[in-house]
């Protein structure tokens, strides 16, 4: 297993400034040209720039980096959890390391038992979660919708992230009020800024917006929603249709 | 206790249509909807009691009656901007809202080892003055809710003390925007360190009198002992942190345990006791703003001159504030230098001030010990100069989920007094 | 001059406007209606620092039935709104409201989904108090213009025309900040 591993390594080691390329350009356009500009306004030559965003993350082992006292327990964290999913192991799609934090980006089908596990488990005892926090990627194709989920231990002071994902056209997401009874009213804030349905929660509706309000208006095609302000004949536009620089 | 089917709805409509009701059938039972405009719920928060005589039998919470949409409409403003809007969030707490949001773009920016070290020190010590102003506030809105209105008179009056030093550093009583990325606003106004002071040898005195008009009061000890009980366990599967964790016997606090802003090196105890009950609370509220003393007094003992924004003339704003004759605002040096001296000060004053720094594209949570709880914020960068998105975990919002464990069973009075030593604000509830 | 002369020592004359405008505005009694940061500050002024007491309005009513000012202090949500305007109708005649601080009389930086942009959209404002919040010394005054607004209203059919003339005024008037092309 070791030495497949190894050789898997040395492999992409061998590659990588294609593996790189090859990520560069996985990475999502963000923007093209210089100025953003849609009509034929940019003269600057820049034209065909394409700005990308990041490509997906995807750390190696080891993720503890000795010079960054933060990452300390990361390694062991990573095998404990490994040993304790046994065979659902797969559940993991893949983990990243970055800035002295922790996440694993976690299948939604598998999430309810990782979760349980990550309470139960001795060597974790992630006793506390702070909540769910929705991100809607529009662009991400497939997994737009993004529920990412914070856990922390008293017992062995540490902290991780635990992220999964849904598609727009299926936003479902399974609950974990029953193990984190906490998450109650934080799900049913993502499901009513985001859309996201968390299969299994005791009564998902509407928290923070009237019960009859449509569309989830945290998400990145709901406008704004400002009304223009008129003050003395003139018209403040909303924020989101007022000039801005990129 | 009996509890029967029917019950009376009085949660509005016509007040002829309840009475009738009650007169027509045996029902014991009363909805009751207290909220959201009702003087004992701390703001716009909706209480949705059902009662069997005096006794409430169910307990529901309906909230945001406040929501602000502050975390989208962040996401239309720079990384510096952001702070003016996160301030807003939990009004009590603003320095705790604007430290958290601080150094989870520190984090993203991967500067967080390069804030000065008087700047740390003087947002420890501003976040424990504001940690006794909103204990200070929990006091008051609680004596004035069980109807103490000597309680919240004094409460009011010496968070007056403190928000006077808020004033001095950062020209507002409340909603700062003193805390940004990489540092704090502006230095501290001469004078400040005495005014401190001043507060240093005044505060004890004053809460020795808090204490002596309710440590030992029977009227009080009747109103919060055994009341709202929470046991820790019940504290920990409903994510409870903060003064109510304290109060049921766990002394977890983020400040020792993941040190942020230099706490590691600032001597103090965290409080505890095990009553769980609404006077534990109290007790330990109390004893945090002793010890938030303690804190400020080594603050002042620390602070050595430096610079108090980053040195990354990328991020830290250019100017350098100064009082002019109308106002606050760029200092004449300053003026001076990008309109005739360089071009290029002028052109990277604009595009600092207009456009804001970016921020690597990745995600970061921070978390700090505010005067509530945890309060977390979790920010996400797609590389711009305008956040992709921020969430923030609010200690009240997670708490007033407890509001049913703690007052069902009880009567309706100690439902008051339940909410109340939960200290929740709306701000930072509804965001 | 006339009916003045002939009166004895101690008496004063003035108009049933101006008695009514006095026992009006002597002793007001606001509604709560905290909201937001500025009900912090409104809680202030009802401190002892500042102590609305001395303007004869400490008494801060919980119900809205017994009370005659409103003191919008906040942001006010659409969900919110229904309520405001609920309690505004609850309050007996007659009866005036202060917008306290940027949100409540305009949306202030909230210009959102999620905040109605400025309380003037569900109920009539007497008052538009500025500020981020307003310093309690700015609700001081407000409250004060407001007392000589009560003071010096008119009555009955004095009072009509009043607001018939006030609105010509206001057709007539011209915007002077900028074009209306």
């Amino acid at each position: 297993m070791s030495t497949d591993n190894e050789r898997e390594r040395d492999e992409e080691a061998a590659n990588l400034p294609e593996k790189q390329g090859r990520e560069r350009l996985a990475a999502p356009v963000r923007r093209t040209g210089m100025f953003g500009a849609t009509t034929t306004g940019d003269t600057s030559g820049f034209g065909g720039l394409q700005v990308r965003g990041s490509a997906p993350a995807h750390s190696q082992r080891p993720f503890t980096d000795p010079d960054d006292p933060r990452t300390a327990d990361f390694d062991r964290v990573a095998d404990d959890l490994e040993a304790a999913l046994g065979e659902d192991a797969g559940a993991v799609e893949r983990v990243e390391a970055a800035r002295g934090e922790l996440t694993f980006h976690v299948r939604r089908e598998a999430l309810l038992e990782l979760v349980r596990v990550l309470r139960d488990d001795p060597s974790l005892r992630y006793e506390l979660c702070t909540g769910v926090a929705g991100v809607h990627f529009p662009d991400d194709a497939g997994r737009e919708l993004h529920a990412v989920y914070h856990f922390r231990s008293l017992t062995h002071n540490s902290e991780i992230r635990v992220t999964t994902t849904c598609p727009d056209a299926d936003p479902h997401v399974p609950s974990i009020v029953s193990v984190y009874p906490t998450n109650d009213w934080h799900e049913r804030e993502a499901w009513d800024f985001f859309g996201l349905v968390f299969d299994g929660h005791p009564a998902l509706t509407r928290i923070q917006m009237p019960d009859d309000w449509h569309g989830h208006p945290q998400r990145k095609d709901y406008p704004l929603g400002g009304i223009p302000v008129e003050y003395r004949g003139a018209t403040v536009p909303p924020p989101d249709e007022r000039r801005s620089y990129q | 206790m009996t509890v029967t089917e029917d019950y009376i709805d009085a949660s509005g409509g016509d007040w002829d249509d309840v009475i009738e009701k009650a007169q027509a059938t045996s029902a014991e039972r009363l909805v009751v909807n207290m909220g959201p405009q009702h003087p004992s719920t701390h703001g716009v928060l909706r209480l949705i009691l059902t009662l069997d005589g005096e006794t409430c039998t169910e307990a529901r919470v309906g909230i945001g009656y406040l929501h602000t949409g502050i975390e989208k409409n962040l996401e239309y403003r720079t990384w510096t901007q952001g702070t003016t809007f996160v301030t807003r969030m939990d009004y009590l707490t603003p320095l705790f809202n604007e430290t958290a949001y601080c150094l989870a773009v520190e984090n993203l920016l991967d500067i967080t080892d390069r804030v000065p070290e008087r700047a740390n020190v003087i947002r420890v010590m501003m976040m424990e003055l504001n940690r006794m102003a909103s204990h200070f506030v929990a006091m008051a809105t609680f004596g004035m809710e069980l109807g103490a209105t000597t309680v919240m008179t004094n409460g009011f009056r010496e968070r007056e003390m403190i928000l006077d030093i808020f004033e001095l550093v950062t020209g507002l009583r409340m909603n700062h925007a003193y805390i940004r990325p990489g540092g704090v606003s502006q230095d501290l106004p001469p004078g400040t360190v005495g005014k401190v002071r001043e507060l240093l040898k005044e505060m004890p005195k004053r809460i020795g009198t808090m204490r002596k008009l309710l440590d030992e009061n029977p009227v009080y000890l009747a109103r919060t002992r055994d009341v709202a009980h929470l046991s820790l366990s019940g504290c920990m599967a409903l994510g409870i942190t903060g003064p109510l964790l304290r109060a049921s016997g766990l002394a977890w606090d983020l400040r020792k345990a993941k040190p942020y802003c230099g706490y590691e090196d600032y001597e103090f105890d965290v409080p505890v006791s095990d009553g769980g009950d609404v006077y534990a609370r109290y007790r330990v509220r109390m004893a945090e703003m002793e010890e938030s003393l303690k804190i400020v007094e080594q603050c002042l003992d620390r602070l050595r001159p430096g610079p108090v924004m980053i040195k990354d003339a990328k991020i830290g704003w250019p100017a350098k504030l100064a009082l002019g004759p109308d106002g606050l605002g760029n200092s004449p040096d300053h003026i001076a230098h990008i309109m005739s001296g360089s071009m290029e000060a002028l052109i990277h004053h604009f595009k600092l001030v207009t456009e804001g720094f970016r921020v690597p594209a990745g995600q970061a949570y921070a978390a700090v010990e505010s005067a509530k709880g945890e309060l977390g914020c979790y920010a996400v960068s797609d590389g711009g100069t305008r956040p992709y998105r921020v969430h923030f975990r609010d200690p009240s919002f997670t708490h007033l989920q407890a509001v049913a464990a703690m007052c069902e069973g009880g009567t309706v009075a100690d439902v008051i007094a339940a909410v109340a030593s939960i200290d929740p604000v709306m701000g930072g509830v509804d965001r | 001059m006339g009916l003045e002369e002939k009166l004895p020592n101690g008496v004063v004359l003035t108009t049933v406007e101006q008695v009514v405008g006095l026992a009006r505005k002597s002793s007001m009694w606001p509604a709560t209606f905290g909201l937001a940061c500025c009900a912090i500050e409104m809680m202030s002024v009802g401190g002892p620092h500042y102590d609305l007491a001395r303007f004869g309005m400490e008494k801060f009513g919980a119900t809205p039935r017994q009370a005659d000012l409103m003191i919008v202090a906040g942001r006010v949500s659409q969900k919110m709104a229904p309520v405001l305007r609920q309690i505004y109708d609850q309050m007996p005649e007659p009866k005036w409201v202060i917008a306290m601080g940027v949100c409540a009389s305009s949306g202030g930086m909230f210009n959102n989904y999620a905040i109605v942009q400025g309380v003037d959209h569900i109920v009539p404002v007497d008052m538009y108090l500025p500020g981020c919040p307003p310093r309690p010394e700015m609700l001081l005054d407000a409250v004060l213009k407001l007392h000589d607004k009560v003071q010096n209203t008119k009555l009955g059919a004095h009072r009509e025309q009043e607001i018939t003339e006030n609105e010509e005024r206001m057709l007539r008037r011209s915007l002077p900040l900028v074009s209306k092309d």
